[in-house]
């Protein structure tokens, strides 16, 4: 049954493509890096003349297309365990990083101003915080005016890589949050009001006195709004720029995790930014088209060294140079074709 | 001779062009039946996980948890009865006020108008809707309706708590009220062309009589038009259990079931809309079928009950 309707559905998506794509790379998956994705299609056709077809549809979207081998690479945001990898055949690889932050609107108080800490942060998010004036963000905000209003908790509605990396870094410095609530691509908020997408999120904070919110960094660099500080691992206060989102990832052990599969949330380091989230790349270790997947590899392999400058155009962070070296020696000795020659040099 | 075979081989290609348009519409019309099964075998097969998993507590059920994957679709049922009932508290009397007018008041001049302006709200996409309802229509309410209605049944006890604070903006109220202006033209259009076919012959013997409009609207038109009316109301029902993008902008999408219809709340169209691009394990995404599945019986149950009265209106009416 399924496999029928599958067929069926591939089949026609497969006729309607073909004769324009061919020569096309194709990706499918998570939404998060679209923009910075079609930004270096765009430049590396220019220079090369290879396009790439990516459709954001979501992670979990690619993480399917992926393994059913209808698309060359997937992209998610979540990593894939090192048992589903291994299970799978796939290989996995951050591309580039971004930045979450907590998000507010408060009359008087501007972007950067007001200090927040991660078990501060999980209690407004789980509804124990309720207003404004509370005890704990005035002793983390002595000198600021905090309104006795009352705080309305703006989250994602759809399932998203934002989610699982705010919700990620919530349990990791709150126990209780943890034990309650948990992190994956959506959860059960306790309380709050859902906006769909970074925008919608976005859009509501700025609509809702005395709402917090989160965002990718862009998103509260676009539209204006008060960002907050944050307390990081180290105990020091630090502000959300790209410096700091470099540092999470410079301080991180990358290769503690297979496939690169580091959660960036709650990073070491003085000046790492506590909510860094990277995005993943899926190949095939031994792909059945062993030469869409060269083709696939040597546009990462371009992005990588010189996609870099465009990223930040964007807000986002690109991987570290050191990292990079890592991933390309982790390519040559995985990503192999049929007669297990290694599909990069 | 040469003219006879000629018309032997007119007929026999006529014939033949007969029966060929036959089987091509059967297969047109056997193609609806067997799309609509192969639907409904596809929510099924994707499904039994899911009602495996937690049997018919998922009907009854609140929690909605990916985490631990507990499912439970009674947020989502509740959202989408609720929502639909506010849109027609609404749609009902604002658009079958609208057909009177249209055919019994309405200056000449003024019907193509309006009649126009009501087919084009009606072709209006219902993104438009929810961007319309995000950016302009959730922050007017939450600065006008909403504190209004809290302040005014602050102190009733049973009308404090369906109004309970505060202002989102957002919410089931908001998604009821957006639902509404979008089923209403299906009503009012749909009202105004089965007032129209009532003979004017009977109106008029009842206007001779002395009646006044109102009396010829309920006495009259209304018992002529039931039927029509009922279909109308059926079908702008349909629409607003299963719109899902307009909905998903206003609505607040938060699994839990409020006494409030001012708090955030999800119907089963914009939980699947939301959370189906994400949502990794089987479990999940089969939990997110079984709520399709539930739609589908829902507005299948709608349509039965339309259907069901509308034959025992017309046995009715035949007696």
């Amino acid at each position: 049954m399924k496999h029928w309707t599958t067929w069926v559905a591939a089949s026609f998506i497969a006729a309607a493509l073909a004769p324009a794509q061919a020569a096309d790379i194709s990706g499918a998956g998570a939404t998060f890096p679209y923009p910075i994705y079609a930004k270096w299609a765009d430049a590396y056709k220019k220079e090369t003349g290879n396009g790439l077809n990516y459709q954001s549809i979501g992670s979990g979207g690619g993480i399917k297309q992926i393994k059913a081998k209808t698309v060359t690479f997937g992209a998610s945001d979540a990593p894939l365990s090192g048992k589903d990898l291994d299970e799978s055949g796939l290989a996995q690889f951050p591309m580039v990083m971004g930045g979450i932050v907590p998000v507010v609107n408060l009359d008087g108080i501007a972007p950067g101003s007001l200090v927040i800490d991660g078990p501060t942060l999980a209690k407004i998010f789980m509804g124990e915080i309720k207003t404004w004036d509370d005890a704990a963000l005035k002793k983390l905000n002595p000198s600021a005016k905090l309104p006795s209003q009352a705080i309305v908790v703006v989250h994602r509605s759809d399932g998203s890589g934002t989610t699982y990396n705010f919700a990620y870094y919530l349990a990791d410095v709150s126990p209780e949050w943890k034990t309650k609530v948990g992190f994956n691509t959506s959860v059960e908020w306790p309380v709050g009001i859902g906006a769909k997408g970074n925008e919608g999120v976005a859009n509501n904070v700025a609509n809702t006195k005395g709402s917090v919110g989160y965002v990718e960094y862009a998103y509260a660099l676009q539209n204006k709004l008060t960002y907050t500080k944050m307390i990081n691992k180290a105990g020091k206060t630090v502000a959300p720029t790209a410096e700091a989102f470099q540092a999470a990832a410079a301080n991180a052990d990358w290769k503690s995790q297979p496939g690169y599969g580091v959660i960036l949330a709650n990073q070491p380091g003085e000046n790492s930014w506590p909510m860094t989230a990277a995005t993943w790349i899926l190949v095939y270790k031994k792909p059945a088209d062993a030469a869409a997947t060269g083709e696939a590899l040597k546009f990462f392999t371009w992005a990588y060294a010189k996609g870099g400058k465009m990223a930040q155009e964007l807000d986002y962070v690109p991987m570290p140079a050191k990292v990079v070296t890592d991933i390309e020696k982790y390519w040559a000795s995985e990503i192999k074709d049929a007669n297990g020659k290694p599909l990069t040099n | 001779m040469s003219v006879t075979l000629n018309r032997g081989q007119v007929l026999r290609r006529l014939r033949l062009g007969d029966i060929a348009f036959k089987h091509i519409t059967r297969t047109a019309a056997i193609f609806v039946l067997v799309l609509l099964s192969a639907v409904i075998l596809a929510l099924i097969d994707g499904s039994v996980l899911a009602f495996r998993t937690f049997g018919f507590s998922f009907l009854w059920e609140e929690q909605w948890n990916p985490v631990t994957e507990k499912f439970g679709a009674l947020a989502p049922i509740y959202g989408t009865i609720v929502t639909s009932f506010i849109a027609m508290l609404i749609a009902v009397p604002v658009g079958l006020l609208i057909a009177v007018f249209l055919t019994e008041l309405c200056p000449m001049w003024l019907r193509r108008p309006i009649g126009i302006a009501i087919e084009l709200l009606a072709g209006i996409p219902s993104i438009i809707y929810g961007i319309w309802g995000l950016f302009i229509f959730a922050p007017f309410l939450q600065q006008t309706l909403q504190p209004f209605l809290i302040s005014v049944f602050g102190d009733i006890p049973v009308l404090s708590t369906l109004f309970a604070g505060p202002p989102y903006g957002i919410g089931v109220l908001t998604a009821g009220l957006i639902l509404a202006i979008m089923v209403l033209p299906f009503v009012a259009s749909i009202s105004r062309d089965v007032f129209d076919a009532v003979p004017p012959v009977l109106k008029e013997a009842a206007y001779g009589l002395g009646c006044t409009t109102w009396e010829v609207v309920r006495h009259v038109v209304l018992p002529f038009t039931r039927v029509g009316v009922i279909g109308g109301v059926m079908l702008g029902l349909g629409r607003a259990l299963g719109e899902t993008m307009a909905v998903t902008f206003v609505i607040g999408n938060a699994h839990r079931i409020s006494g409030s219809i001012l708090a955030p709340g999800t119907t089963i169209s914009a939980t699947i809309a939301n959370e189906f691009t994400e949502a990794v394990g089987a479990l999940y995404t089969s939990s997110l079928i079984a709520l399709g599945l539930i739609l589908f019986v829902i507005t299948f149950t709608v349509l039965a009950i339309a259907r069901y009265m509308l034959m025992r209106l017309e046995r009715q009416l035949g007696n």
